[in-house]
C-alpha cells in the first residue's frame, strides 16, 4: 500500500420517500456539500470524483455520471462511476479509497445516490430476459426461501425478525437523516403489520428511499492538516460469486465469507465479535442480521439469532448493529452501501451524534448485492495504522 | 508508481450478433484472453468489467458476466457503468494499491437490438435536454459543423479519415466495416446528418474484449514483450454543450499532459472516435502530427463495440507494442456525447 487513507468528511441528506424539493443534480449536491462543510475543503481542493449507484433504470438517466458531472465539480477531473448491485455504495468507497492508497491521488469525494421515486424499483427489478432465470418478485420476494431456509437450518424462533426490526426502528429514532421514522414504535406493531413474503412483514422491509451519501478521502500528510478527526481505512475487501449452480450456499454465501476474512487478516482482526466496536451492514430484511452475523464470522454457524434474542446487537449490547438504523430505516439503494461505510466511520469519529457508541474505536461497514453474491467491506478506526 | 503491463488482448470478431447474447459472446474472448496471458485463472489477482444496462434493456445486466468468468471460489471483482476503458484504470488503480498484481479487464455490448443513437440520448441532462431528444449522430453533426465552420477541416478531409479508415479496417480481421472506398466516392454519397455521411458514423457493433494487466517482474515472466503503461489519466468537460467549443478537445489535452505525453510523439495512436470529425478534434488536442500511424486497426470506423470500443483501443495499442511493431504507442477512449470524457493511456515497451 502506497498511502494510508482517511475519511476526513462525511456528508448524507436527508432520507425520504420523495425528495420533490430537488432534481438529481440537487440531491447529490447536498450530499456532497456537506461532506466537503465537514472535510473544510472546498470544491477546487478535490482531485478526483468517484460516483456510485444502483441500476440506472431506477431514475431512467444512462450513465448519468456524464450528466451530473458539473453538478459533482468534476468539470476538469476525473470521475468514475461503480455499479456493482446493491453492494455499489460499499465498491464505491473502497475505489475511491484505492485512489488514495495507491498515491493516484490526494483528495478525493466519493458519492453514491439513487432517486428511487423517478422510478419504480420492483418494476426494474423484474424486466424479464430470454433464456434467464426469471423471478417476477422484487427483492423480498427473491430473498424469502433463503430466509425460510435460514429457520429451517438454525431452528431459530419466529420472532427473531420482529426483534431485529424493533431495534433499528428504534436506533432510526436517533438518527436525524433516517427515512422512517416511527415514534412509539411497538414489538406488536412490528408483528401485526402485513405479511409482505413469509415470513417478511411490511415492517420487517426496508422502505424506498431518494438520498444521497457523500465522502471525503484523503491520505496521511492532508489528513494530519485538515485538522478534522479522522477514521483511518484499516483494510478493504470484495468478492463476487455466481447467482446460482448447484450446491451454492444462498444462506451463507462462501463470498461473504471469503470477503470478511481477507478484511480481517488485513485488520489485524482474530475475532470480530470482541475487536469491532460496532458494525453498520446490509440488512434489507429483518433476517438478514442474524444471517450475516454468522456469515461474518461475529457468531458460530446456526447462533447467529441467539446475539439477536440476547440483545447483544442492541445500542446498548456488547456488539451493536446498526446504531443508525440501518437499511431497515432508509434505503436509497445505490446510497445504503456508503451510508454503512460513512456510519462505520462517523462512529469512530466520535461524530454519530445520539447514536454513537461511547468510544467506539474500531468498526465494520458491509454492504451486499445481487443474489447475495456481491460484497464489499471495509474496517475503519479511530487510531491510524 | 508500479510498474503495469498489458500482457495478452482478445476481442469478438465485431457483427451485429442475432443468436448470441452477451455471455455467449463475451466467455470465448475471457478464455483467451487468460490463456495467452500464460497466468492461471485462479492466481489473477482482480476482475473489473465495463458494460451499461441501457444497451441490454436490464437492470444488472453485468450480472451474467460473473458466470462466463466462472468465478468460483468467489473472485476479487468490481464493475463500472462505463467503457472498459475506465474499468482497466480501475484494476490499474487496484494494482498500484499493491491489492492485486494481475487483473483481467473486459467490455461488452450488444447495441444492435435496440436504437443505439435513440437509446444514447437518454445519457443526456434529463430536465433540459433529453426531452428535446436530440440524438448521437445529430449532436456530432452539430459538433462536425462547428467544426467546418472553425476552417481547421474540410468534408473532403473527414472523407479521408474514413477511407483511411475502412483500407485498414479492411486488413483487421475483427473491424466490422470491411468495404473499402475511395474518397471521391464517399464523397458522392448522400448525408446521413449534414454534414456527416453514413461513412463518417462508426457501425453499429456486437461484441466483447478482454485485456490482462500484470505488473512487473510476473509481466517480464509471463510476456516478451508487455507492454507498459507509463501513464493513464481521465478527465470530463461540461455536460452543456452551449458552454464547450465543440471544435477542441480540452479534456483530452488535458488527460494526454497528466498521463505524461509531452514532447515525443507515440508512434501508432489509437483514437476512439466514433465519427470522422471527432478524429480530427482529438489529433489536435494530442499534436499528432502526420508522422503518427492513426488507427491502424480501422478504428471505431471499422468496429464500434459501444462499452469496449475504448477498451480496443488499448488493447489494439498494446499489441502494436507486443509485436515489435511500435515502442511508444497512445490510446484513448471517449464518452458521452461530443467527446465529453476521455481517457489516454501510453504504452512504451520495456
Amino acid at each position: 500500500m502506497a498511502e494510508l487513507c482517511g475519511v476526513i468528511g462525511i456528508g448524507q441528506t436527508r432520507y425520504a420517500a420523495k425528495r420533490g424539493d430537488l432534481s438529481l443534480a440537487g440531491l447529490v449536491r447536498e450530499a456532497a456539500l456537506r461532506a466537503l462543510e465537514d472535510s473544510g475543503l472546498e470544491w477546487k481542493d478535490i482531485d478526483a470524483v468517484v460516483l456510485g449507484k444502483a441500476p440506472d433504470m431506477f431514475e431512467g438517466v444512462m450513465m448519468p455520471e456524464i450528466y451530473l458531472a458539473d453538478a459533482l465539480g468534476a468539470v476538469g477531473k476525473p470521475i468514475l462511476r461503480v455499479h456493482t448491485a446493491g453492494s455499489v455504495g460499499g465498491a464505491t468507497a473502497i475505489v475511491a479509497a484505492s485512489l488514495v492508497q495507491g498515491g493516484i491521488h490526494e483528495r478525493v469525494l466519493t458519492v453514491s445516490f439513487e432517486k428511487q421515486s423517478e422510478s419504480n424499483a420492483m418494476w426494474a427489478l423484474s424486466l424479464k430476459q430470454p433464456f434467464q432465470v426469471h423471478a417476477n418478485a422484487g427483492a423480498g420476494g427473491y430473498f424469502a426461501p433463503h430466509i425460510r431456509e435460514y429457520i429451517h437450518r438454525s431452528k431459530a424462533p419466529d420472532n427473531i425478525g420482529i426483534l431485529v426490526a424493533y431495534k433499528d426502528r428504534l436506533n432510526a429514532l436517533k438518527n436525524p437523516y433516517a427515512h422512517l421514522q416511527i415514534p412509539g414504535v411497538t414489538l406488536e406493531q412490528i408483528e401485526q403489520s402485513p405479511m409482505l413474503w413469509e415470513p417478511v412483514r411490511f415492517l420487517e422491509s426496508c422502505p424506498s428511499s431518494d438520498g444521497a451519501c457523500a465522502m471525503v478521502l484523503t491520505d496521511e500528510r492532508n489528513a494530519a492538516h485538515s485538522g478534522r478527526s479522522v477514521a483511518w481505512v484499516r483494510g478493504t475487501a470484495m468478492r463476487s460469486e455466481p447467482t446460482m449452480f448447484a450446491g451454492r450456499d444462498e444462506v451463507n454465501p462462501r463470498a461473504g465469507r471469503d470477503c470478511a476474512r481477507d478484511l480481517y487478516a488485513q485488520a489485524g482482526i482474530t475475532d470480530p465479535r470482541r475487536d469491532f466496536d460496532m458494525a453498520e451492514i446490509y440488512v434489507p430484511f429483518s433476517w438478514f442480521e442474524p444471517m450475516w452475523m454468522e456469515n461474518l464470522g461475529f457468531a458460530e454457524e446456526g447462533t447467529g439469532w441467539q446475539m439477536v434474542e440476547s440483545g447483544a446487537t442492541m445500542l446498548e449490547g456488547d456488539m451493536p448493529v446498526n446504531c443508525s438504523g440501518g437499511v431497515l430505516s432508509s434505503n436509497a439503494i445505490g446510497a445504503s452501501g456508503m451510508v454503512r461505510f460513512a456510519e462505520a466511520a462517523m462512529q469512530v469519529r466520535g461524530d454519530a451524534g445520539e447514536h454513537q457508541i461511547d468510544g467506539a474505536r474500531l468498526a465494520l461497514g458491509h454492504a451486499y448485492g445481487g443474489g447475495s453474491q456481491f460484497f464489499s467491506m471495509w474496517a475503519v478506526s479511530s487510531e491510524k495504522p | 508508481m508500479r510498474e503495469v503491463a498489458v500482457v495478452s488482448f482478445a476481442q469478438s470478431a465485431a457483427r451485429q450478433e442475432r443468436a448470441r447474447n452477451e455471455v455467449e459472446i463475451l466467455m470465448p474472448v475471457v478464455t483467451q484472453a487468460v490463456e495467452e496471458s500464460g497466468i492461471p485463472r485462479h492466481e489473477i489477482g482482480f476482475t473489473c468489467s465495463g458494460s451499461c444496462d441501457y444497451l441490454a434493456g436490464q437492470a444488472f445486466s453485468f450480472v451474467s458476466a460473473i458466470d462466463a468468468l466462472g468465478a468460483w471460489p468467489p473472485i476479487a471483482e468490481s464493475h463500472v457503468e462505463m467503457d472498459a476503458a475506465w474499468a482497466l484504470y480501475e484494476a490499474w488503480a487496484k494494482i498500484q494499491c499493491g491489492m492485486a498484481d494481475s487483473a483481467l479487464v473486459f467490455g461488452f455490448g450488444k447495441s444492435s437490438p435496440g436504437e443505439i443513437r435513440d437509446v444514447l440520448t437518454l445519457q443526456l441532462d434529463p430536465y433540459y435536454l433529453a426531452p428535446l431528444w436530440p440524438d448521437t449522430v445529430s449532436l456530432a453533426a452539430i459538433q462536425a459543423r462547428v467544426l467546418l465552420e472553425s476552417g481547421k477541416a474540410s468534408e473532403r478531409d473527414l472523407a479521408e479519415v474514413a477511407a483511411r479508415s475502412r483500407r485498414d479496417a479492411a486488413a483487421n480481421p475483427s473491424a466490422h466495416q470491411r468495404d473499402p472506398a475511395g474518397v471521391d466516392e464517399l464523397l458522392a454519397r448522400d448525408y446521413l446528418v449534414s454534414p456527416l455521411r453514413v461513412h463518417d458514423c462508426a457501425p453499429i457493433s456486437d461484441g466483447a474484449a478482454a485485456v490482462v494487466l500484470a505488473a512487473g517482474d510476473l509481466a517480464r515472466k509471463v510476456c516478451d514483450r508487455p507492454a507498459w503503461i507509463r501513464g493513464i489519466d481521465h478527465r470530463i468537460e461540461p455536460h452543456a454543450l452551449g458552454l464547450r467549443d465543440l471544435a477542441t478537445s480540452p479534456s483530452t489535452r488535458l488527460a494526454a499532459e497528466k498521463a505524461g505525453l509531452g514532447s515525443v510523439p507515440p508512434e501508432v495512436a489509437e483514437l476512439h472516435a466514433p465519427f470522422t470529425s471527432q478524429e480530427l478534434i482529438l489529433r489536435e488536442a494530442l499534436s499528432l502530427d502526420a508522422g503518427v500511424r492513426v488507427n491502424p486497426s480501422g478504428g471505431a470506423l471499422g468496429a464500434n463495440v459501444v462499452m469496449a470500443a475504448g477498451l480496443v483501443r488499448i488493447g489494439e495499442a498494446a499489441r502494436s507494442i507486443r509485436d515489435g511493431e511500435a515502442s511508444r504507442a497512445l490510446a484513448h477512449a471517449t464518452s458521452g456525447p461530443c467527446l465529453q470524457q476521455n481517457l489516454v493511456c501510453l504504452l512504451e515497451a520495456e
